[in-house]
């Protein structure tokens, strides 16, 4: 979403207000520089010590509004997220889920996939971002790890598309079996119907000028 | 008197009529080849129209007898791309549509969402006393309300119907809180990103009170009908097993975790809104059962009862104090009110847009109309609701509108247990697992 033209969908740049720019830049977080504050730097610590392939597989340390945010490589997913869990410094035992998030404009990496981990033990928080391209969605199934990520995945799979390799039923579990396309994603129109009403029609929701 | 004689079944005269002896056929023959074909199953489709999944759920049972060997949940029947469509609005109006996902803890849902909001604005230390409590007092009430339909339906789908009659009658009171507080008894809108709407009314104190006292009493009588209760702890105990070590496994937050023995509560292990100065226990029960986590629900009234009490304390002593964070970029500027016929603009607020000050007409319109800019960024906020940890995952790309929308609802993933809680078992105890994990088909299928 490198352009968006706000809520009335005018051209040029419309902002005759001076209340704000329209055109919103791309996001991508830069990596963030130790200290890494709070518990941060003892987990990346413990981290890096139970796994010495670290460096090779952690491409960026993110720590933003008091969150640490580790981004994986797709191929080493399965040995960080096992490691994780089992080790005993790190101990996180609950994969809270998976989420996906579609950035069309980052070229061969347009579908992120977002865990949550919580360690009950040590009563700690972690994200794991891996990032994959709309072209090759393969990512290694974390049900072995973590056995309530099933329907977690097969929901990401449903609305981004994402292939949970090694997963045991990856299936769509909201919507139809035969549909078509993945919903979520933001080439994907919100839809809807036009509603007409004494002569007067609204819109489809998508086709409403201050939802383009 | 038909004449007929039936191959299988011959009869003879008696002196209380005719009497059939029912012989003969190859049952022997036809039962030892069942018995010897493994492949033989009966699956039974259970739902998703039906009284006692608790909501259009469908369940895919395969049985042997009425041994259930198998079970696998069918959902999205109630999947209505909330999450898809909050992108396609500002960052407030976001409230009113998760308010609509786990529709019986939509307090819920608006704060888990709210606190996400306010944690990218950066503004979470800025909220003022006021609206934390008055969250936490919504949210609590909102607890009750969830557990009363959560233990009366429970009991209802177990045959029994009394309990439900008092749960509804206890919701009731408060879902009357809920109207006289927001103008709305369910999905209020009510909590805002920066606060909530708008302050308790007059009097409100007072009457939540008066409602805390009648619950209390109230809930004596679900009390008496169902703890020791033989045939009820006979549907419950030992029914719907999960342990630690399984709910851990499948990510199991909220009662079910804690009928496991686990004290893990969001409220005590990682607070928000201030819990940490409120005083109560976290219930816990070590059955793995349903009847324990029947036990935690009915413990957990009592908690909320306390914690809504030590908030209404708080509010006599913050009383006149803002409900709405200081900062006028995003603090929503309509001001409602509570009439005769419910909610609606406040008069004052429309004379002064209207008739008095042309800036805050401009000021009103542009963020009603476009909202506010949240900084990009990405957060994950979680509350301990009713069935669980709500997870919100909230990604901005710095506009006005939301880049992505994800709630991790615990109904969801808890849902995964109904094959861990009920294969091995009866099928008649499939309902009473599956409504021990209590699942809101709203929040499920979002």
């Amino acid at each position: 979403m490198s352009e968006d033209k706000g809520a009335f969908g005018v051209q040029g740049t419309g902002d005759t207000s001076g209340f704000s720019g329209l055109v919103r830049a791309a996001h991508s977080a830069g990596s963030s520089e130790r200290p890494y504050g709070s518990y941060f730097d003892d987990l990346a610590d413990d981290l890096e010590r139970a796994y010495p392939e670290f460096n090779d597989a952690i491409e960026k340390v993110v720590v933003d509004r008091g969150e640490l945010t580790l981004f994986v490589k797709a191929a080493k997913l399965f040995d960080v997220a096992t490691i994780l869990r089992n080790n005993e410094k790190l101990r996180f035992e609950y994969g809270l889920g998976v989420n996906g998030v579609h950035y069309p404009d980052q070229k061969d990496r347009e579908l992120h996939a977002v865990y949550e981990l919580l360690s009950l033990t040590h009563n700690r928080r972690i994200r794991l971002e891996v990032a994959v391209p709309e072209s090759h969605p393969h990512l290694p199934s974390l049900v072995e790890v973590w056995g309530g990520m099933n329907w977690h995945e097969r929901e990401t799979y449903d609305m981004f598309g994402i292939i949970f390799d090694g997963h045991p039923a990856l299936t769509r579990i909201l919507m139809p079996d035969d549909w078509q396309g993945h919903p979520q994603r933001k080439d994907y129109p919100l839809g809807g119907i036009a509603v007409e009403y004494k002569g007067a029609t609204t819109p489809a929701p998508s086709e409403r000028r201050s939802y383009r | 008197m038909s004449t007929y004689a039936d191959p299988y079944a011959s009869s003879r005269e008696t002196t209380e009529g005719r009497v059939y002896s029912v012989t003969g056929g190859d049952w022997d023959a036809l039962a030892t080849e069942i018995g010897a074909t493994k492949e033989e199953r009966v699956v039974v489709n259970m739902g998703p129209q039906h009284p006692s999944t608790h909501g259009v759920l469908r369940l895919i049972l395969e049985l042997e007898g009425e041994t259930v060997t198998e079970a696998r949940c069918g959902i999205g029947y109630l999947h209505t791309g909330i999450e898809k469509n909050t992108e396609y609005r500002t960052w407030t109006q976001g409230v009113t549509f998760v308010t609509r996902m786990d529709y019986l803890a939509p307090i819920f849902n608006e704060v888990a969402y709210c606190l996400g909001v306010e944690k990218l604005l950066g503004i979470t230390n800025d909220i003022p006393e006021r609206a934390s409590v008055i969250r936490v007092l919504m949210m609590e009430l909102n607890r009750i309300s969830s557990h009363m339909v959560a233990l009366g339906t429970g009991a209802l789908e177990l045959g029994a119907l009394s309990p439900m009659i008092f749960a509804f009658r206890e919701r009731e009171l408060v879902l009357d809180l809920f109207e006289m507080i927001s103008g709305l008894r369910m999905n209020m809108a009510y909590v805002r990103p920066g606060g909530v709407a708008q302050d308790i009314p007059a009097g409100g104190v007072a009457k939540i009170r008066e409602t805390v006292a009648q619950l209390r009493t109230n809930f004596k009588d679900n009390e008496k009908l169902l703890i020791g209760n033989t045939i009820w702890m006979k549907r419950t105990q030992h029914i719907g097993y999960l342990d630690l070590a399984g709910c851990t496994t499948l990510g199991i937050t909220g009662p079910v975790l804690r009928s496991a023995g686990l004290a893990w509560d969001l409220r005590k292990t990682q607070p928000y809104c201030g819990y940490e100065n409120y005083d109560f226990d976290v219930v816990t029960a070590n059955s793995c059962d349903v009847y324990g986590r029947f036990l935690v629900r009915m413990g957990e009234l009592e908690q909320s009862l306390r914690i809504i009490e030590q908030a209404c304390d708080k509010l006599d002593r913050l009383e006149g104090q803002p409900v709405m964070v200081a900062d006028k970029k995003i603090a929503w500027p309509s001001q409602l009110s509570v009439g005769a016929d419910g909610m609606g603009n406040s008069l004052n607020h429309i004379r002064e847009i209207m008739g008095e000050s042309m800036e805050a007409l401009i000021h009103h319109f542009k963020l009603v109309t476009e909202g506010f800019r949240v900084p990009a960024g990405q957060v994950y906020t979680a509350v301990e609701s009713p069935r669980g940890e709500t997870g919100v995952h909230l990604v901005s790309d710095g506009g006005t509108r939301p880049y992505r929308v994800h709630f991790r609802e615990p109904s969801f993933n808890n849902l995964q247990a109904t094959a861990a809680m009920s294969e091995g078992g009866m099928v008649a105890d499939i309902i009473a697992a599956v409504a021990s994990i209590d699942p809101v088909m709203g929040g499920v299928d979002r």
